[in-house]
């Protein structure tokens, strides 16, 4: 029988340094809307933060860079289907 | 009082839990587009206040230490899995537990911060903004809420030596529930919070 090759999960030592990267990127986040030089590139800037706790979230912690390519797939479709789910709402409605 | 899991069977003829894996990141994959559409709602209304308060009623000092405790919410959750993966029956309680004290403590956070709204001059009914609002963060409490249920009721079938692999509540599969109402509120403290002050 075919098997999916899996790589092993992290250890927990590895879980809290991913939980302390996450917590000194959600500080750098806070800090970006009071530091005003940073205006011109603040949303960029806060989405692609975001977006690296997002993933790393969904990559170690739900296990999804370890598991079946299967789950990988079946999330995403939801996850970046939101994409042309907001464009469609907001261009609709005159909002971009 | 036990302190062992329940044995896993890993070559049942009949195992189900891969389906049932599946089943569950088809259901958040469309949990995705609810909340999706709630953000997308949010953006659209996010400057309709009918002249009452906006975002600038927002605390974010406040809502940033209930995301920080979310998140590390995470961080338990995991080690609750890894604690129940090596059949380690306290550690998995522990963690458990710890996440479910998390999680009450975003939740009265969360009811903390729409008592102060409401004060302020901001409800459901007061302007789109508000609807949208409240909506959006309202059914993401909702969320936590059911998750803070599953893993208290982990916690208690554990006691019992009932926490199984195999059926009812699954550590792996309340965990991946829990870790998604994190991204969503990720999600949410960045447009929702972050982006508008």
């Amino acid at each position: 029988m075919a098997q999916t090759a899996h790589r092993s999960h992290p250890t927990p030592a590895m879980y809290w340094g991913i939980a302390l990267f996450l917590a000194v990127v959600t500080a750098l986040e806070v800090a970006v809307p009071y530091i005003s030089a940073l205006d011109p590139v603040r949303v960029p800037l806060l989405l692609i933060m975001g977006a690296i706790k997002f993933g790393t979230v969904v990559a170690f912690f739900m296990h999804l860079r370890y598991d079946k390519k299967l789950y990988r797939t079946l999330f995403l479709f939801g996850a970046i289907g939101v994409i042309p789910l907001f464009l469609v709402v907001l261009l609709t409605m005159n909002a971009l | 009082m036990s302190s062992q899991v329940a044995p896993v069977e890993a070559h049942d003829h009949h195992d189900i839990r891969p389906i049932r894996k599946a089943a569950m990141w088809v259901f958040l994959g469309s949990e995705c587009m609810f909340f999706g559409s709630m953000i997308a709602t949010f953006l659209l209304y996010r400057n309709d206040t009918a002249d009452g308060p906006g975002s600038e009623i927002f605390d974010i000092p406040f809502t940033s230490a209930s995301s920080f405790v979310l998140l590390m919410s995470s961080l338990t959750m995991v080690l609750a899995h890894n604690s129940f993966e090596k059949r380690d029956g306290r550690g998995t309680r522990i963690w458990l537990a710890a996440t479910a004290l998390l999680g009450i403590t975003f939740l009265a956070g969360q009811i903390y911060e729409f008592t102060e709204f409401v004060h302020k001059g901001l409800t459901l009914s007061t302007s789109p903004f508000g609807s949208s609002f409240f909506m959006l963060t309202g059914f993401h409490g909702a969320h936590v809420a059911l998750g803070v249920v599953m893993l208290l009721a982990m916690v208690f079938l554990s006691l019992d030596g009932r926490l199984h692999e195999e059926r009812g509540l699954n550590v792996e599969l309340v965990g991946l529930y829990w870790h998604f109402v994190d991204i969503v509120w990720i999600v949410i403290f960045t447009v929702v919070y972050l982006l508008q002050v």
